[in-house]
């Protein structure tokens, strides 16, 4: 009865989405992943990834996905780049509404819009984005040849990207709002071994300083009240990240706090065709390997759903 | 092929190409290393087909390049910038979506 125009539309073409494809065009569904950017999500974003299995020797962010995106498309998955502005879920056909206008019908949607790096909030940083504050050190590292940067954050990316940073920069300063780091074991000793890295814990940063020029540095502020200016000529804020659910119908998904969607363990969110994946699901861990694995969930789920509404 | 209609670019031909062009040219700042830059190329390649004759579509690595990304203070990439008439008109940081970038260049239009 419904006369949508796919089986199902992925929005989001980071792992899970990717993943996501793989198993819809394997499945034989009229599918199709939206993706709004480059095809590929946060994982761009990062320099090398050891903790995916079937790499022993590790893998680059980029090569990833590109193989993950090269291996969907073997099967035929139809990827169109765009972005979605709304959608209206709630029916049995669901309504995915394009950026510069035109629409998209189908009988399931799964949702893999992931996240991006969270702003830290503070004077000077949008301002000054792409003129010493950056979020991503795989990209911009190499600007900073023998130059002292800062990284903000104290989690894995965090501790990580500041080691990854040692190849580029003279000097580089971790600071971190708590006063011992999240990152896991493994990846805080290799960090505590680099002479190259200093940590500045205990402390927040109130403002980036900079002029026409670029970062001249960051006003800091002890949490027992000391304050101190750090010059630096960039600063990397790795901080966490932010859902990407401008589009979508969060009180109807029944988003948490933060904006992420709550799913029960086949993906399922609480509408019925509507499945979630990746990143933007409400969850404690955010892995590509995870990441993945929801992908290939949610497709079962999402043909399940089309086997009893078909 | 597509991608043959976007432009290389290098500090030694910016001038002739970027700001003495008589359309607008939407330059983008990318380097081998930097995933989201390469990322971003096929919708560079959809760009330079769809503005064909109406704006410039072109391409410079900082890596063989520097001068160009030292004299526009840039310090991450991707960076695209619109050029009209030899001035900045619009600039933007990140892996940005396509229709951004098609928002950017009609206006410098």
């Amino acid at each position: 009865m419904s006369e949508a125009e796919y089986d199902l539309i992925i929005v989001g073409g980071g792992p899970a989405g990717l993943t996501a494809g793989l198993y819809a065009a394997r499945a034989m569904l009229k599918a199709v992943l939206l993706e709004k950017g480059a095809v590929g999500g946060q994982v761009l974003l990062t320099d090398w990834i050891d903790n995916y299995p079937g790499f022993p020797e590790g893998i680059s962010g980029f090569e990833l996905v590109d193989k993950m995106a090269a291996q969907a498309a073997r099967f035929g998955l139809e990827t169109r780049l765009g972005s979605v502005v709304a959608m209206a879920l709630a029916g049995p056909v669901k309504r995915l509404t394009l950026e510069g206008g035109g629409e998209l019908t189908a009988k399931a949607v799964i949702i893999a819009t992931g996240a991006r790096p969270r702003q830290l909030g503070v004077p000077g940083e949008v301002e000054l984005t792409g003129k010493g504050v950056s979020y991503c050190a795989t990209c911009d590292a190499p600007f900073y040849r023998g130059q002292e940067v800062a990284v903000v954050g104290g989690g894995n990316t965090a501790v990580e990207e500041a080691v990854y940073l040692t190849r580029f920069a003279a000097k580089v300063y971790v600071i971190h709002r708590r006063n011992e780091l999240r990152a896991t074991r493994i990846v805080q000793e290799e960090a505590f071994a680099n002479d190259k890295v200093e940590f500045i814990l205990d402390t927040q940063v109130r403002r980036v300083r900079g002029n026409d020029q670029g970062v001249e540095g960051l006003e800091l502020l002890g949490n027992d009240g000391a304050e101190r200016f750090l010059p630096v000529s960039g600063v990397f804020m790795l901080i966490g990240t932010q859902p990407n659910n401008d589009m979508l119908p969060l009180t109807e998904l029944a988003a948490d706090p933060y904006g992420f969607i709550p799913t029960d363990a086949e993906m399922r969110t609480r509408l019925p065709g509507v499945m979630a994946a990746g990143d933007i699901r409400s969850k404690a861990v955010r892995q590509v390997v995870n990441a993945a694995g929801e992908g290939a969930v949610a497709v079962l789920a999402a043909e399940e759903y089309l086997h009893r509404h078909g | 092929m597509a991608g043959d209609k976007v432009l290389h670019v290098g500090d030694g031909d910016f001038d002739a190409q970027v700001l003495k062009s008589d359309v607008p040219v939407l330059l983008d700042f990318w380097a081998p290393w930097c995933g989201p830059c390469k990322a971003i190329g096929p919708v560079i390649e959809e760009l330079a087909n769809e503005f064909d004759g109406k704006a410039r579509i072109a391409k410079m690595n900082v890596d063989d390049n520097p001068a160009t990304p030292g004299k526009f203070g840039i310090r991450a990439i991707p960076t695209l910038i619109v050029f009209k008439g030899g001035e900045v008109v619009e600039q933007v940081t990140g892996a940005v979506g396509k229709t951004q970038l098609v928002a950017m260049l009609n206006k410098a239009l």
